[in-house]
């Protein structure tokens, strides 16, 4: 019996020994994902580098306190608990919105997520006098929180936000506003640039690694608090190839497993040799923004319409091998805002003539346009062939457009200023050609229809201003339901396509080249992506 | 000699600080907004204050100037407004990259073009000379970012033998020279090496060329030395010409190569200029310049130095 007993002790000792070889025996899975940017986005919690940086240092480290559903591709995502699991408006004062915040909830350094954190990091982007104020995240994050007028702790899992105005959109501005720890700033001697490196918020992912403008690997957060977008890839490591027949090369070459808008001119040889393309309907459009100010000649609206009957935008899709959808007007067509609008946005050429010939001219009176356009640069998809492309068809229709090209910079100094400015109309610019993240009713509809955000208060370019849009929009900010909030918001839609207040042309489709050792990949219909979805 | 060094360094002051009053200027002259770089395009006004007054942007030109020149002479070349890193530490691992993909550039030109130099000015006139000379023509008429593709298409996707971007398997701080690492430097090596090549075989041949053609070489072979001894003394002769041009193609190549580090996505000083130069980050841009000038001074001032060493004529004049 003895030696019985003794190899079953042995047996026993040996379990974990065996349970930790099994463990060791798992390999990591690994997805490299060549990504569009000069740099790695800022890691600190507020990422620089537009929209389209939340899903590679946002999202993934840090989470808002309302987020975005980023892990469906079939329909547009909606608003989810974030880091509140609940969220409402005062019905006695509609300005208070109260936070009730999710319990149990701790940063990647160990510390708790706590009402005070949600203080402290409205202070760090809100407060200048605040000790751990950032104005660079600051930056990133303040135009896209414009209605907080004040905030307070209301108990350890309570915060109560205050707008400006009342303001019932308010909710869709907070998956921009994310929580890092305050314990490891403190940590880190209060030096931000030292956090970039050592970054700790409570999302998906932990930064394992950053080497600037070269790497960052994220890795995954076991701990997570929701389980259902627990990371389904250990190590996502980000690489940033500005170029993108680069990133394909490297594509090609097994380097990374996923880029980012591939070059059109390589989908042919990428899908031969068994990459997946995948692309979606995504918030963005690339329009022409008419200025309507006296002597301007987009002031009439047959003009305008004219110009969007004039456009074969199936060419302009297959210009772009297919990355591009066509644009019937701000919104996609399967957006709840879309509306039902009664101008029909299409390739007409004959209308098209026929109303520029009520407007009075034609080819023996031309209408002459100039158009600010940027060379290239982030959104502005092929900026000088697609324009090429709309200036030969609106030639065909009787309209002579110039272009005044500039880099994208100065492009946005032109923008800023809008329409009426100097620098604008000064020099007969009377239309400008940028393109429009749509990813929520403020950055798709409202910051352009309110005549309250006529430039330079906003980015209301052209002056838009019609009285009946602007009486929704303030209908929109005192109403609480969500269906009516969208039916209202489908009839300042329809009223913008009625007006034809731009030359809508194409939306962007994100597009993503995989190669086949991605099993999984959801594309949201939105900049915000999950890559906790990324399954190798 | 020490005295020579003393004067060049002097000399380098005032062309170091025209270089960076040019280049502050020229960023400024450009259209578009540092704070492009940090502010979203939509931005209110009181948020770009704001940043304006962080950065210290919102002071006059020439003060700005000054407070960075004041930082940059006790070796602090401030923060970059883009990412908010040291740019001192940004520059110098970008330089650190650069000097590694710059020599290995530097070391296949020049000894290639020496040896096709060499064989071209030995036969002149003959097939060997002609391919040399159209090797070498191509070589400067051929656009870098084009070969560098055309490379990367037929040794890293038909032939995956080399990779296709980057500076090793986990970024350039972790380099090592072993075989693996050394893959990732052959492609844009080779891209940029073509230039320097080209120039630096012309060079070779002509001086070859002439010098076969001396006096002292028919004097030479008349007193019945063997071709290697008349080489020996051709090669002594022609070095402190091509290493004038070697010298000045080896600064270019530390300037790196904006394009062949962008198609390779190689972390240098090319790839880094590049970035500043689209977000108007002014004091990465500033940094970055400074240092690559005074590169290319200390380059210039080491082959002043090497020429008298070879050739002592050089040193009396």
């Amino acid at each position: 019996m003895k030696p019985r007993n003794f190899k079953l002790r042995h047996w026993l000792a040996a379990l974990p020994l065996s349970f930790a070889l099994h463990a060791g025996l798992h390999a990591e899975t690994v997805a490299r994902y060549g990504i569009s940017m000069a740099d790695i986005p800022l890691t600190t919690g507020q990422p620089d580098r537009g929209a389209g940086a939340y899903q590679f240092t946002g999202h993934t480290l840090y989470d808002p306190l309302i987020a975005w559903e980023a892990n469906v591709g079939n329909r547009p995502g909606k608003l989810v608990p974030g880091l509140a699991t609940e969220w409402k408006a005062d019905p006695k004062d509609n300005k208070k919105w109260r936070f009730t915040l999710r319990k149990g909830v701790k940063f990647h350094d160990g510390s708790e997520f706590t009402a005070d954190a949600v203080i402290w990091n409205l202070d760090k982007v809100l407060a200048e006098k605040s000790p751990q104020f950032d104005a660079k995240q600051s930056a990133q994050v303040r135009p896209r929180i414009p209605s907080i007028a004040s905030y307070r702790k209301v108990g350890p899992y309570e915060v109560e936000i205050t707008t400006k105005e009342v303001d019932a959109l308010f909710p869709y501005q907070l998956p921009w506003f994310l929580v890092s720890s305050p314990a490891q700033w403190e940590k880190l001697g209060k030096d931000w640039n030292k956090v970039a490196s050592q970054p700790s918020g409570t999302g998906p992912f932990k930064l394992d690694k950053l080497v600037p403008r070269e790497r960052a690997d994220l890795v995954k957060n076991a701990a997570y608090w929701d389980k259902s977008r627990l990371p389904k890839t250990d190590r996502i490591v980000l690489l940033p190839i500005p170029d993108a027949m680069t990133r394909a090369n490297a594509l090609l070459n097994g380097q990374v497993d996923i880029i980012e808008t591939p070059p059109p001119d390589v989908l042919p040889q990428l899908k031969a040799g068994g990459f997946k393309l995948v692309q979606n309907v995504t918030p963005h459009v690339w329009p022409y923004h008419f200025s309507t100010y006296p002597g301007s000649p987009w002031t009439d609206i047959r003009v305008r319409k004219a110009a969007n009957l004039a456009i074969d935008r199936d060419a302009v899709v297959k210009l772009m091998s297919g990355l591009a959808t066509p644009a019937k007007g701000q919104v996609d067509a399967t957006s709840p805002w879309f509306g039902k609008p009664n101008f029909k946005i299409g390739y007409d050429l004959a209308a098209a003539r026929a109303l520029m010939a009520q407007a009075g001219y034609g080819p023996s009176k031309p209408l002459k346009a100039k158009v600010i356009i940027a060379q290239g640069g982030t959104g502005q998809m092929l900026s000088l062939p697609m324009n090429e492309f709309v200036q030969q068809s609106l030639a065909e229709i009787g309209i002579e457009v110039t272009f005044e090209v500039v880099e994208l910079e100065n492009l946005y100094r032109h923008w800023r200023a809008g329409a009426k400015a100097d620098i604008n109309a000064g020099k007969g610019i009377t239309a400008i050609n940028l393109g429009y993240v749509t990813a929520d009713p403020f950055y798709a509809i409202t910051r352009f229809t309110d005549s309250h955000y006529v430039a330079p208060n906003g980015v209301n370019w052209g002056g838009y201003n019609n009285p009946k849009v602007d009486a929704a929009l303030e209908k929109i900010r005192t109403t609480f339901d969500s269906k009516t909030q969208d039916g209202l918001l489908a009839f300042v839609h329809q009223s913008m396509v009625d007006d034809a207040q731009m030359l809508w042309v194409v939306h962007d489709v994100n597009p993503h080249a995989l190669s086949p050792k991605v099993k999984e990949f959801i594309q949201a219909q939105h900049w915000f992506q999950d890559l906790t979805t990324i399954r190798m | 000699m020490f005295a020579y060094i003393l004067k060049r360094l002097i000399y380098a002051i005032p062309i170091a600080l025209s270089v960076t009053v040019v280049s502050f200027v020229l960023v400024y002259l450009a259209p578009g907004d540092p704070l492009n770089a940090i502010a979203p395009a939509d931005a209110p006004e009181e948020v770009i204050q704001a940043l304006k007054s962080a950065y210290g942007l919102d002071k006059p030109v020439p003060v700005q100037y000054g407070l960075w020149l004041m930082r940059a002479v006790q070796g602090d070349l401030g923060l970059s407004i883009a990412s908010g890193r040291e740019v001192t530490a940004e520059v110098l691992s970008a330089v650190s990259n650069t000097l590694l993909l710059a020599g290995m550039a530097a070391a296949i030109g020049v000894v290639l073009g020496c040896i096709l130099g060499a064989l071209a000015g030995y036969r002149h006139g003959t097939w060997i000379d002609k391919a040399a000379t159209a090797l070498s023509v191509v070589g400067v008429s051929i656009p870098h970012y084009w070969l560098g593709l055309v490379l990367t298409i037929l040794f890293s996707i038909w032939l995956p033998w080399f990779p296709a971007m980057g500076a090793g398997p986990g970024g350039s701080g972790e380099w090592l020279w072993d075989l693996e690492h050394l893959r990732y430097l052959v492609l844009p090596a080779l891209t940029l090496s073509v230039i320097p090549m080209g120039i630096i075989t012309r060079t070779v041949r002509a001086l070859v060329a002439d010098m076969l053609g001396q006096e002292f070489v028919t004097a030479l072979r008349a007193r019945g030395l063997s071709g290697g001894a008349v080489f020996r003394h051709v090669a002594k002769n022609t070095a402190p010409t091509v290493l004038a041009v070697a010298g000045l193609q080896i600064g270019y190549l530390m300037g790196g190569s904006i394009l062949v580090e962008t198609v390779f996505a190689w972390p240098g000083t090319g790839f880094l200029l590049n970035t500043a130069i689209f977000q108007r980050d002014i004091p990465l841009l500033q940094g970055t310049i400074l240092v690559l000038c005074m590169f290319f001074v200390v380059l210039n001032l080491l082959v002043d130095i090497l020429q008298p060493l070879i050739d002592p004529r050089m040193g009396r004049s």
